[in-house]
C-alpha cells in the first residue's frame, strides 16, 4: 500500500533548543524526516527555535519559520500555512507536549489538522504513569509494585508487603520535591510525613525499589498494518538508579538469554499494540532482577527518542527516516533498506560488533553541584565507540570523551585503598568507572564489586580482562608484536600502552606500524555481513579483513567535533555537515570522521564515507591512511569542528598530512598570546591589558599594575573554563589558591577587565585576498560574561557606522595577519569608544549557524570551499554560495532583527542540599544551547528570543527587583515603565527605598534572612514559590554569591519564573514586554525573511 | 578466571576452508579435529538453542555475534539431548558467564560433549567469504591435529563428505518413540488432539509449543513406517527440521504421500516443509549460503503481514511463486506459496487448498528466536478440529486469529476454497 495521497502538506515540530536530555539527536532525526517529506512531494512546514540546527536551513522545508515553539505561535503558522497534517514524534518531548496542547485547545480540530505519526489516545496512555501501569497489566507483564497512602500508619501497612528499600513520591509535588528512598522505618516515618504535607491532597505513592536492578530498552517499529520489529536492545552497564541517557550503555544486550530476550521482545509488542503507537518509533525500558530474572516494565516513550537516534547509529536502521514514511502511510515491507537495497526494512538488525555509548558530564562548570547521578539525567553529550568486542568498543568510548581522566588508569593501586574505591563505587557518580576498574586492579572481586554496584558480573569481568592485559603489557620486557596485537584487540591507546611501558606514544606508534599490526575498517551494514552493503558506514578493529572500496577521487577528509559539551556543541557539527554538503556539491568525495552519535554528521548518507572514531590523533591518523592506500586524500579540515580537530592540526601537519583552509602555523599565530600581541601590533590594534604569572606574586604584581578588576584564567584551558573576574587581592589570593595549580608550565592568564564595555563578536571569511563580514553582532549583556551565555543582536543595535567600519577594518587586519584561509571569529570590546581586541580563534564559531540564519547566507559551505582554493569572488559570481555583493555587515535598514538567547541548564543541578545551583552568569559559559527570535524589528526579537528559551517575559502581573548598589541608578527608568505598562513593583530594603525616592510605588516584602513575619507574611522567596511573582530582576552584590540572592534565584528556576540578573538585560526585557503589549505577534518563515532582505538589498 | 586467548590450556587452531582460505586462531572447547559444512548464523542470542539444534549436524557454525558464552550454559535451553554442531566458530568466548540460570559455561559444555572449537578468528571475514562464495566444506584443527602441514589439512577438508547428497535425519533421530504430555507443559485439561510428530531432527520446544496448547505428541523415529504411524491414532501428523539434502529423504516422502492420500491433516517445519514440498512433486535445491538467523523477514501471503522469523535452512523448495496452481503430483489438488523471504524471495511455506496439509520453511517454535509465528500451531489445530468436526477443510481454508482486520483489507480477498465433491468423499475413515 503506497503512501496516502490526500496529505500534500505537513508540519513538523521541531525540539527548540538543546537542553540537557534533548539535544542534538532531535536535528538528527527531524532532518531526516524533512528529507523524507521532501523527497514524497509534501509541502513541509517546519517550526523549530533553534537556529544552530541543520533541519532548520532554509533548503530543508518549503517554509521554516525560527519562532517560539508555543501552543500560541504555532497556532498562528497552522493558520497562515493551512497544513493538512502535523506531525509531532521527531521533535522529542517539546513537540509532542505542544501537539497535546494544540489537540486539547481544539486548534488541529479548528484547523482541520490531524495529527500523523501518533494519536492522543496512545501518546496519554505511554506518558501517563498510572495508566501506563494498567497497560503493563493487561500485558500480562508487571510495573513496579506501589500503594496510594494518606497516612504513616498506612504506610507502614505498605512497607511490610514492598519491604526495603522503597521509593516516596508525594503526589502533585513540583520537580519531585519530597521524593526520598527509604531504608528503614525511621527514613519512612520521616520521610513519608513530610511528604504528606508537601502534597496538596496529602497523598504518598510508595514503590517497591528497583534500584540496582539490570536495566535493559528496546527500540521497536511499528506500521499501520500492524507489524512490530525490535530495531535494537540496549543494556545499560550501571544498573536502575541511574538515567539511561547518564548510563554507560551497550548494544545489543550482552547478559541475556533468547529466552529472556524473547520475553521482552513480546512484552514490548503486546505494550506496543495496547498502547495503540499508531505507527512509527517508540522505546520501551525494562528492568530485571538479577537473582531471579523477575521482568518490571519501567516506562516508554510513544515517540522517536535519543535512544533512537543512538540505536539508528548503532545498527544502521535510520529509525527517524523510516518513522516519517510510515506516517505517511507505507508499511515497513514497502520500504528499503538503504544499505543493503535489496532487502526491506521489515527486519531485525543483526549486529557483528559491539556499541558503547559513553556521556559526557560538566559538573565542572557547576562546582556546587551534587555529583550524584541519579534518574534526573545531568550529561551534556555523549560519545559512541563501535569494535568488535566490548574491550575495544569502551576504550574507544573513553578516548572519545576527550576528558583528562577518562581513560581508564592502569597505574598501580595500593590495597589498601580498594575498600574505599569499592565504598565509593556504592554511590553512581562520574568517577563510578573508574573506581570500579581500579579496586579490581588493586586486588578487589568482581563479587565485591557486584554487591557494592549491582553492575554485572560479566561487564566487571570485561574490566579485570583490561587490568590483566595492562599488566601483561608493562611485564612484556619490548613492544613485542603479540602483547601488541592483544593490546590493541582491546582497544589499547598507543598513548596507554607508551605509559604502561615508559615509551612515547609515538614510538608506540612507530614500532606497532613497522611490525604492520594496523586497524581494519569494518562497516556496519545492519544484517551481520548477511548481505552486501552498499553504504560506506566504517569502524575501525584490530581485526583481520578491511572492508574500504577504493574509490577515484582523493577524499577531503572532515574532522567532527567530538561528543557534545558545553561550549562546543551542535553548532560545529552544523558546521561540519554544512562543508561536507558543499563540498560533495563541488564534486568532491568527503569523508567524516566523528563519535557523536547525536548529530547530523554522523548520519551514513550526509559525507560520501563515515567513519565512526574517535577523535584522537592515533585515530585520525589511520583513518587518513586508510584513506590513502584506497585512493589518496586532498587534505584535512581541521577549522570547522571546534577545538577537538583544532588542536590536532600541528601533529597532523607534522606527520604530512595536508590541512586545508588556515594553516596550523597561522592557527598558532592567533592562539599564542605572545604572537598574537604581535599581530595586533602591527595593525595598530589594542588588547586589554594584560600579564602572564606563574606565581601568586606574579599575579599579584601584574594585577596591580594593571588595576581591578581583572580577569584570571589559566592559560591551558579554553572555553571560559576556570575563568573568573576577581575585584581585590584577596579574592585573587583565593582564585590562584583554589582554582589553579599554578606552576611554570602552567602560568594563569591576567587580563585588565572592561567594566561597562560592549562586547562585540564577529565572524568572517578571508580567502588571502578578499574578506566577506559574515556579521556583527552586539551582545546585550556587557563583556565578562562568556559570549556563549550572552544574548546578542544581528545587526548590532546601538553600533554607529563609524564603530562598524572600526570593526570591519580590524577583522580584515587580523585575517591578514594571522593568514586565515576560511573562517575567522573575533570577540571585540568597545569601551569609552576604544575598540579592544579580546581573542581571535581562527575557525568555525558557535555562532557561524545564528550568522547563517540571520543573514540568510550559509557561511560553512563558503569556507569548506575557500578550503579547497575557491575565491570568494568566485563564491560570489559562481557558486553563488555568497551574496554578488555587499555583505552581513552592510545589511540594509530594512533587514530582519535577530536576536540569540542562549539556554541554560540550571534547573538540572541540584547541591548536596536538595537546592539548585547558582544561576548568576560569569566568565565561565554554562549554556548548554541557544534559540533564535527574528522579527522585523529588535523588541519584538528579542521577546521572542524570550518565549523560545522557556523564560517567556510576563505582560501584566507582579515583578521583583533587588539589585547591586552600583546598579540602583540604572534601572530607575525602566522600572518606572513597568510602573506605567501597569505592573506592581515588589522589592526589598534598599532597592525599595530608591525606588521611593524616585516616586516609584514599591510593594517591600520580606527578606529570606528576615523570615516569615508574626502574622504569617512569607519572605520573598515564598512569594516566589507560591507563583505571586511572574518576573524576578535581582543582581548579585560584588563577588558574593551566596545569601539573599542566590536564594532568590534558586527559588526563580525552581519555579521556572523569568529571572534577569544584568541591568543591560532587564532594559531590553522591559522594550520587549512594551512590544509584547502592543503589537500582535507575526509569524514569519526565514524564507520570507530572505525575501525581504533581497527586496531591500535592491532597493 | 582464565582468558581462553591467553590461557595455557589453549593452543593454536586453524580453520581452513576448501577453497583453502585459513584463518588462524586459538581453540576453543575440546581439541582435535571437526569437518564439515562451513554455515554463519546471524542471532544474537540464543546460541545454546543454536549448538543444540540437530538441523546443525555436520555444520561447522560461524557466530557473527562476537560475545559468545555470557550467559554460559544452563538445563532448560537446549533443544536436544545433545550438541549437534561439528564445530563451532567464534570470535570473542566468554571468560565468565553470569545470567541467573547459567549451570556451568560453554567452554565446559563444550569440551564434555568433544565438540571442537576455534576463537579468536576474523568471524565476519569468514562469513563474507561464505556469502560470496557460499557454504563449503571445512575444518577445525587444533591440538596435535594442527601440526600437520596446512596442504594435509585441506586434503582432509576436501576428502570430507558434502552437505548435497547427505542423509542425516536418520542420524539425529530418536531411536525408541516417545510421548510429550500436555500436562508436563502446564496444560491443564484433557489431551485436545494426538499428533504423531516424525523427528527428522526434531527441536524440543516444538512438541512443548504442541503440549502447551493440550496437545498430545507422539514423538517417533526417521524411519517410521505408515502402519507404525496409523497404529497411533493421530489427528495430525508433523514432520520436523532436520539437517541434510531433502533430495535424499524419499522414504519420508512416500511416508507423507501416504498420509496425504488418507487426508490425515499434515504439518511441517523446515525439512518437514521440503518433504511437503517434495511429495507434491516440486524439486528442492541448494541456496548458496542459507538462512540462519532470527532476524528473517517472511511475509504471510494471504495476510499480507510480516513475521519475523527465526531460520536455518540451507536448501528450499522450488514452486511456482505466481498464484495457487495445480501441484505436480495432480491427485493432491492445488497448491499456493503461503510464505515467502521478503529478502530473497525464497518459497518459505506451502499450503494445499484442496487437502488440509500445509508447511512452513522457518521455526515457528522459535527456539531460538521470536515469537510472530506461534499462529501457525492454532493453524494446524484449527484444521485437526474442523477435521474431526467433519468440515471440508484444506490446509489454507482454516481461518486463524492472527489475520486482523485491518491485515485482511489491504490484502485481495481469499477467494472462497472451492469444495470438491470427490475429495470430501475420500476423507479418511476414523477407524
Amino acid at each position: 500500500m503506497p503512501k496516502r495521497a490526500d496529505l500534500k502538506s505537513v508540519l513538523v515540530i521541531g525540539s527548540g533548543p538543546i537542553v540537557i536530555g534533548q539535544a542534538a539527536e532531535f536535528d538528527y532525526s527531524g532532518t531526516q524526516a524533512l528529507r523524507v517529506l521532501k523527497e514524497e512531494g509534501l509541502r513541509v512546514i517546519l517550526v523549530n527555535s533553534n537556529p544552530a540546527t541543520i533541519m532548520t536551513d532554509p533548503e530543508f522545508a518549503d517554509a521554516t519559520y525560527v519562532e517560539p515553539i508555543t501552543p500560541e505561535v504555532v497556532e498562528k503558522i497552522i493558520a497562515k500555512e493551512r497544513p493538512d497534517a502535523l506531525l509531532p514524534t521527531l521533535g522529542g518531548q517539546t513537540a509532542l507536549n505542544t501537539a497535546i496542547a494544540l489537540d486539547k485547545n481544539g486548534v488541529l480540530a479548528k484547523y482541520n489538522v490531524e495529527l500523523i505519526g501518533a494519536n492522543i489516545a496512545a501518546i496519554e496512555l505511554g506518558e501517563d504513569r498510572e495508566k501506563f501501569k494498567g497497560v503493563v497489566e493487561r500485558c500480562g507483564a508487571e510495573s513496579a509494585r506501589s500503594h496510594i497512602i494518606h497516612s504513616i500508619g498506612e504506610g507502614l501497612i505498605a512497607a511490610a508487603d514492598l519491604g526495603y528499600p522503597m521509593v516516596v513520591r508525594p503526589s502533585f509535588t513540583m520537580g519531585g520535591l519530597g521524593s526520598g528512598l527509604a531504608y528503614d522505618e525511621k527514613d519512612l516515618r520521616r520521610i513519608v510525613g513530610q511528604g504528606l504535607q508537601y502534597s496538596p491532597t496529602t497523598e504518598v505513592l510508595l514503590e517497591e525499589s528497583i534500584l540496582g536492578w539490570k536495566e535493559y530498552e528496546l527500540e521497536m517499529m511499528r506500521d499501520k498494518n500492524d507489524n512490530v520489529v525490535v530495531v535494537c536492545s540496549i543494556e545499560n552497564f550501571d544498573p536502575v538508579g541511574v538515567h539511561t541517557g547518564d548510563s554507560i550503555t551497550v548494544a545489543p544486550a550482552m547478559t541475556l538469554t533468547d529466552r529472556e530476550y524473547q520475553r521482552l521482545r513480546d512484552i514490548s509488542i503486546a505494550v506496543i499494540r495496547e498502547v495503540g503507537v499508531d505507527t512509527g518509533g517508540c522505546n520501551i525500558q525494562f528492568a530485571i532482577e538479577p537473582d531471579t530474572g523477575r521482568v518490571v516494565v519501567i516506562e516508554m516513550n510513544p515517540r522517536v527518542s535519543r535512544s533512537s537516534a543512538l540505536a539508528s547509529k548503532a545498527t544502521g536502521f535510520a529509525i527517524a527516516k523510516i518513522a516519517t514514511k510510515l506516517s505517511l502511510g507505507y508499511t515497513l515491507d514497502e520500504i528499503p533498506n538503504d544499505i543493503t537495497l535489496k532487502t526491506p526494512a521489515s527486519f531485525e538488525p543483526a549486529l557483528d560488533y559491539v556499541v558503547v555509548k559513553v556521556p559526557r558530564f560538566a559538573f565542572e562548570k557547576f562546582p556546587a553541584a551534587d555529583p550524584t547521578l541519579t534518574t534526573t539525567m545531568k550529561s551534556v553529550g555523549e560519545a559512541m565507540a563501535i569494535g568488535r568486542n566490548f574491550t575495544e568498543a569502551l576504550q574507544k568510548a573513553l578516548r572519545s570523551l576527550e576528558q583528562k581522566g577518562a581513560s581508564l588508569d592502569f597505574s598501580s593501586v595500593n590495597s589498601p585503598d580498594v575498600p574505599d574505591l569499592i565504598e565509593a563505587a556504592r554511590r553512581p557518580t562520574t568517577d563510578r568507572l573508574a573506581q570500579v576498574q581500579r579496586a579490581l586492579l588493586g586486588g578487589g572481586t568482581v563479587e565485591q564489586l557486584f554487591e557494592a554496584t549491582g553492575i554485572d558480573p560479566w561487564y566487571l569481568d570485561q574490566l579485570q580482562l583490561l587490568n590483566e592485559i595492562s599488566a601483561e603489557i608493562k611485564a612484556s620486557a619490548a613492544l613485542e608484536p603479540a602483547m601488541l596485537r592483544r593490546a590493541k584487540r582491546h582497544g589499547f591507546s598507543d598513548e596507554q600502552i607508551g605509559a604502561l611501558t615508559h615509551n612515547s606514544e609515538d614510538v608506540v606508534r612507530g614500532v606497532r606500524q613497522a611490525l604492520g599490526i594496523r586497524p581494519v575498517y569494518k562497516t556496519v551494514d545492519t544484517c551481520a555481513a548477511e548481505f552486501a552493503a552498499y553504504t560506506p558506514y566504517h569502524y575501525s578493529s584490530y581485526d583481520e579483513e578491511d572492508e574500504v572500496a577504493l574509490h577515484a577521487k582523493p577524499s577531503v577528509i572532515i574532522l567532527g567535533s567530538g561528543p557534545n559539551r558545553i561550549g562546543q556543541g551542535i553548532e560545529f557539527d552544523y558546521s561540519c555537515v554544512h562543508a561536507s554538503m558543499a563540498l560533495r556539491a563541488a564534486g568532491h568525495e568527503t569523508v567524516m570522521i566523528n563519535c557523536n552519535p547525536e548529530t547530523v554528521s554522523t548520519d551514513y548518507d550526509v559525507s560520501t564515507r563515515l567513519y565512526f572514531e574517535p577523535l584522537t590523533l592515533e585515530d585520525v591518523l589511520e583513518v587518513i591512511a586508510a584513506e590513502e592506500r584506497t585512493g589518496g586524500v586532498l587534505g584535512v579540515f581541521v577549522q570547522l569542528g571546534g577545538q577537538t580537530p583544532l588542536k590536532l592540526a600541528q601533529a597532523l601537519a607534522d606527520s604530512g598530512v595536508p590541512i586545508l583552509g588556515t594553516s596550523p602555523e597561522a592557527i598558532d599565530l592567533a592562539e599564542h598570546r605572545g604572537m598574537f600581541s604581535r599581530v595586533l601590533d602591527a595593525a595598530g590594534l589594542i588588547a586589554p591589558k594584560n600579564g602572564t604569572a606563574v606565581s601568586f606574586e606574579d599575579a599579584k604584581k601584574i594585577a596591580d599594575e594593571i588595576g581591578y578588576p581583572v580577569l584570571v584564567r589559566p592559560s591551558y584551558v579554553l572555553g571560559g573554563r576556570g575563568m573568573e573576574i576577581v575585584y581585590d587581592e584577596p579574592n585573587l589570593s583565593r582564585y590562584i589558591k583554589n582554582a589553579t595549580e599554578i606552576t611554570q608550565n602552567h602560568p594563569v592568564l591576567i587580563d585588565r577587565f572592561l567594566e561597562d564595555a560592549i562586547e562585540i563578536d564577529v565572524d568572517a571569511l578571508y580567502d588571502g585576498t578578499e574578506m566577506y563580514l559574515g556579521g556583527i553582532m552586539e551582545h546585550i549583556e556587557e563583556a565578562g560574561i562568556h559570549s556563549g551565555d550572552s544574548a546578542c543582536v544581528l545587526p548590532p543595535l546601538t553600533l554607529g557606522t563609524d564603530v562598524c567600519d572600526r570593526v570591519r577594518a580590524a577583522t580584515l587586519a587580523i585575517a591578514e595577519g594571522v593568514g586565515v584561509r576560511g573562517l575567522i571569529n573575533i570577540q571585540f570590546a568597545l569601551a569609552s569608544d576604544v575598540l579592544y581586541v579580546l581573542e581571535a580563534n581562527p575557525r568555525a564559531s558557535r555562532t557561524v549557524p545564528f550568522v547563517s540564519k540571520a543573514t540568510g547566507v550559509q557561511m560553512a559551505k563558503a569556507a569548506a570551499l575557500i578550503g579547497t582554493g575557491v575565491s570568494i569572488d568566485h563564491l560570489r559570481t559562481v557558486h553563488h554560495l555568497l551574496p554578488e555583493t555587499g555583505d552581513g555587515g552592510t545589511l540594509p535598514a530594512g533587514a530582519p532583527v535577530a536576536v540569540k538567547e542562549a539556554v541554560l541548564p540550571f534547573n538540572r543541578f541540584r547541591t548536596p542540599e536538595g537546592t539548585v545551583v547558582d544561576s548568576l552568569l560569569g566568565p565561565e559559559m554554562r549554556s548548554t544551547g541557544e534559540v533564535m527570535g527574528i522579527d522585523k524589528h529588535f523588541d519584538t526579537a528579542f521577546a521572542k528570543s524570550q518565549a523560545a528559551a522557556n523564560n517567556a517575559l510576563p505582560t501584566s502581573g507582579k515583578v521583583f527587583v533587588s539589585v547591586a548598589n552600583r546598579d540602583k541608578r540604572a534601572i530607575i527608568m525602566a522600572v518606572k515603565r513597568l510602573v506605567d505598562l501597569g505592573f506592581e513593583i515588589l522589592s526589598t530594603g534598599g532597592t525599595a527605598d530608591v525606588l521611593r525616592r524616585n516616586g516609584i510605588t514599591a510593594t517591600t516584602v520580606r527578606k529570606v534572612a528576615e523570615g516569615s513575619s508574626a502574622e504569617g507574611e512569607g519572605t520573598i522567596t515564598d512569594l516566589i514559590n507560591n507563583g505571586d511573582v511572574d518576573m524576578i530582576f535581582n543582581t548579585p552584590s560584588g563577588g558574593q554569591a551566596r545569601g539573599d540572592g542566590y536564594e532568590i534565584r534558586a527559588a526563580a528556576i525552581s519555579n521556572g519564573r523569568p529571572c534577569i540578573t544584568t541591568v543591560a538585560e532587564f532594559n531590553v526585557a522591559v522594550l520587549a514586554i512594551e512590544a509584547m503589549r502592543t503589537y500582535e505577534w507575526d509569524v514569519t518563515s526565514l524564507q520570507e525573511h530572505a525575501a525581504t532582505l533581497r527586496a531591500a538589498v535592491h532597493a | 578466571m582464565t582468558d581462553p586467548e591467553q590461557s595455557t590450556s589453549a593452543t593454536a587452531a586453524l580453520l581452513i576452508l576448501e577453497d583453502g582460505r585459513t584463518f588462524r586462531g586459538t581453540s576453543y572447547g575440546a581439541t582435535g579435529t571437526a569437518l564439515g559444512e562451513a554455515v554463519f548464523a546471524t542471532g544474537m542470542t540464543g546460541y545454546q538453542e543454536t549448538i543444540t539444534d540437530p538441523s546443525y549436524a555436520r555444520q561447522l557454525v560461524v557466530q557473527t555475534a562476537p560475545h559468545i558464552g555470557n550467559t554460559g550454559v544452563n538445563d532448560d535451553d537446549a533443544e536436544s539431548r545433545r550438541i549437534w554442531v561439528a564445530g563451532y566458530i567464534v570470535r570473542d568466548a566468554a571468560r565468565r558467564p553470569s545470567n541467573w540460570r547459567s549451570e556451568r559455561s560453554l567452554d565446559d559444555e563444550l569440551v564434555a560433549q568433544g565438540i571442537v572449537g576455534i576463537q579468536g578468528v576474523d568471524t565476519r571475514a569468514i562469513t563474507r567469504h561464505l556469502r560470496e562464495r557460499g557454504a563449503m566444506r571445512a575444518g577445525i584443527f587444533s591440538g596435535t591435529a594442527a601440526q600437520q602441514s596446512e596442504a594435509e589439512l585441506l586434503a582432509q577438508v576436501c576428502s570430507s563428505a558434502a552437505m548435497e547428497g547427505a542423509q542425516l535425519a536418520e542420524e539425529v533421530s530418536v531411536d525408541q518413540p516417545y510421548v510429550v504430555e500436555p500436562s508436563d507443559h502446564g496444560w491443564d485439561g484433557e489431551p485436545r488432539f494426538t499428533v504423531a510428530a516424525l523427528d527428522l531432527g526434531i527441536k524440543a520446544m516444538t512438541p512443548q509449543r504442541f503440549a502447551e496448547r493440550g496437545i498430545r505428541v507422539h514423538v517417533l523415529p526417521a524411519a517410521t513406517t505408515f502402519a507404525q504411524l496409523e497404529s497411533i491414532r493421530a489427528d495430525g501428523v508433523f514432520m520436523s527440521n532436520g539437517p541434510g539434502d531433502p533430495a535424499t529423504a524419499d522414504g519420508q516422502v512416500a511416508l507423507l504421500r501416504q498420509v496425504l492420500d488418507a487426508r490425515v491433516p499434515f504439518f511441517g517445519i523446515c525439512f518437514g516443509n521440503q518433504i511437503l514440498g517434495r511429495a507434491l512433486g516440486f524439486g528442492t535445491y541448494k541456496l548458496r549460503y542459507g538462512h540462519r538467523g532470527i532476524n528473517q523477514p517472511v511475509m504471510d501471503r494471504r495476510t499480507g503481514k510480516v513475521e519475523i522469523t527465526s531460520q536455518n535452512h540451507g536448501f528450499a523448495v522450488d514452486a511456482p511463486r505466481d498464484g495457487a496452481g495445480l501441484a505436480p503430483q495432480e491427485r493432491f489438488g492445488r497448491v499456493e506459496v503461503s510464505h515467502v523471504s521478503l529478502n530473497d524471495d525464497v518459497v518459505e511455506g506451502l499450503s494445499c487448498l484442496d487437502i488440509p496439509a500445509f508447511s512452513v520453511q522457518y521455526h515457528p517454535e522459535a527456539a531460538a528466536g521470536p515469537h510472530d509465528s506461534a499462529y501457525l500451531f492454532d493453524r494446524f489445530i484449527d484444521l485437526m478440529a474442523a477435521d474431526a468436526a467433519g468440515a471440508p477443510i484444506s490446509g489454507a481454508a482454516v481461518d486463524h486469529a492472527t489475520a486482523t482486520a485491518a491485515a485482511i483489507s489491504e490484502t485481495p480477498a481469499i477467494s472462497e476454497t472451492p469444495v470438491n465433491p470427490e475429495t470430501s468423499a475420500q476423507k479418511r475413515d476414523k477407524n
